[in-house]
Parts: structure tokens; sequence; C-alpha cells
């Protein structure tokens, strides 16, 4: 139990996302959740808007009931299964966010400077999370899958296609990093 | 409940999200700082033990539940869909420090923000949705 309770290092992780693959694939379906956007818009009725979204969303309910386990996942991990929020961050990585503005950074899982409920009442704290949000949603479907679909499936599958977006991933991900971050912060 | 292994899927993916701190926004800096092998280490072993799986469902040495050979469906081609589209989710992936995996996993831990993150991404997909046939492949 003890074990479980400790933060799992990536040789644990990353093999047992490897298990989440298969048994995607076992029974039948696709491994990736950005797909999931979509189907909401869906069910919001877009498809008056829009041809693409006049899809039968009814067909993709074992995505959605996959979603709602990730939630639950989430939910059963942070009330039972965590003895500490603290990350372990690289020292370096922790004076240089403190620089930037992030006080003790890795006391949690999240930083208050953006995820604070307070921040919900500033404008830029909002449009920081708004922003985020739509280069999330308007990117995955752009680039047609994210982490999951692209890096984990697309890579796996040796797909060229996935290839690039991950090092457009990567592309969007060091600009944020190292060139906006000074910027916004 | 017919899905209810999708569920149980899932409620492993969002723990091994959640423990192996993915979910965390200070991980996803780090990554793109290149100051811990962590999330290398995580996506990189994922996806060589994904090489693997995915070779011994093509050759049918794995077969799913029915005993059907496992198909896996290529991913639609296009060199901007793919770099414009990633670049974009990458700079919200970085600004958010949370792709759409861990939004759910954050729902799951009470983050009340995410819910702003989640309802901009639904947005953005529609937004996508409207531009689609507009926007160069």
């Amino acid at each position: 139990m003890e074990f479980i309770l400790q933060p799992w290092p990536w040789y644990v992780a990353g093999p047992a996302i490897a298990l989440v693959l298969f048994l995607m694939f076992y029974y039948g379906r696709a491994f990736g959740v950005s797909t999931n956007l979509e189907t909401f818009c869906t069910i919001g009725g877009a498809g008056k808007f829009s041809d693409y979204f006049k899809t039968d969303w009814k067909a993709r309910k074992w995505s959605l009931i996959f979603v709602l386990g990730i939630i639950i996942g989430g939910i059963i991990s942070s009330q039972f299964l965590m003895s500490s929020n603290a990350i372990a961050l690289n020292p370096e990585t922790v004076k240089e966010l403190a620089a930037l503005g992030f006080a003790n950074a890795g006391s949690d899982y999240l930083p208050a400077e953006i995820f604070s409920v307070a921040n919900l009442g500033s404008l830029k704290g909002i449009l920081i999370l708004l922003v985020a949000g739509l280069c999330i949603g308007f990117g995955t479907r752009y680039a047609g899958g994210c982490t999951s679909g692209h890096a984990i499936t697309g890579l796996s599958n040796l797909q060229l296609p996935s290839l690039v977006a991950v090092i457009g991933f990567f592309a969007g991900g060091l600009l944020m990093v190292w060139f906006l971050f000074p910027l916004l912060f | 409940m017919k899905h209810l292994k999708f569920l149980i899927i899932g409620i492993i993916f969002g723990i091994i999200l959640s423990k192996s701190e993915v979910v965390s926004w200070y991980r996803i800096y780090e990554m793109f700082k290149f100051q811990s092998f962590h999330m290398y280490g995580v996506i990189g072993s994922a996806v060589a033990i994904g090489i693997v799986l995915v070779q011994l469902f093509k050759r049918g040495i794995i077969k799913d539940f029915q005993g059907n050979k496992i198909n896996v469906k290529p991913k639609k081609k296009g060199f901007i869909r793919t770099f414009v589209g990633g670049s974009i989710f990458g700079l919200g992936w970085a600004l958010a420090g949370a792709c759409p995996g861990p939004i759910f996993v954050l729902i799951g831990h009470g983050t009340v923000s995410i819910l702003v993150v989640l309802l901009a991404a639904i947005l953005g997909a529609f937004i996508f949705g409207l531009l689609h046939k507009k926007l160069p492949s």
C-alpha cells in the first residue's frame, strides 16, 4: 500500500499507460480523449451550425463513459491514494519559477497563480484559462488527436502524421514556455 | 451496463495520470524546459511498449476479446493540419499544463478553474467545426 501512496515513477506509469492502450484495442476501440470534445458539441446541438457535428453521438457512448471513468479515477486518487500533494521538482525549476512570480513551486499539483479560484475574478486570470482551453480544443481537433491519440497511439503505430503532430506539440509548448511565459508572468 | 469495461479502464487511466503527476502543471513546465526526465520516461516507455503491441496486433498474435484481428486506424495525413494544429495545441498544453486526459482527472481532483479550460476547449472544438472546410490541410 505504501508504494501506491507514493508518486509513481515513470517506469510504472509508462507501461501502465501502454496497458490502457492494450485494453482499449482489446475491447475493439481506439485510445484517445480529445474526440470527446466534439461529441460534447454534438450533444449540445452544434449540428445546427455545422454538418461537421452531425454525427451519431450515441455511437460514441463508450468513449464518454471512458471519460467519466477518468474523472472517477481522479476522485479516487485525490481522496484515497495520495499521502502528499507535493511534487518533487528540480531545484532549478523551483528557482526559475520563483523568478517568474510562482511562489512555492511544487508545494501542490497546481500553481495557485493560475488555478486559484480567486484568479477567476481577474481578467488576466480568466483569460489565461480561456485561451489555454481554446488552443487545446481547436488545436487537438485540427491536428486530429492529442497526447493519447497522436503521441501514444499514433507513434506506437509508426504514423508519420503523428510524428509531425508531436513535433508541433513541442513547437507550441517550447514557444509558450521559453518565450511567452516571460511576457505573461 | 454494456460499457462498464470502459468505465473501469477510464478509472485506471485517471489514477495513473494522477499518481504519476502527469496532471501536474509543474511536470509539463519542467518537460518543456528539459529539466526532468519524468514526462519523457512516461511517454517514451508507453510508446516503446505500444510499438511492440501494435506489431503483435498487426501480425494477428494478439486478437481482440472476440478473437478478431485488431486494426489500428491510420491517422489522417496533412502536414499543415498536423503541424499547425499540433502547435496550437502545444501552446495550450504548456499554458494550462494539461492535455485533454488530465483536464478530466483534475475535475475529479475538485479543481474548479479547470472547468473554464474544459468549456473553452469545447468551444475551441466548436470553432474548429465551423471553420474546418476553410482551413488548409
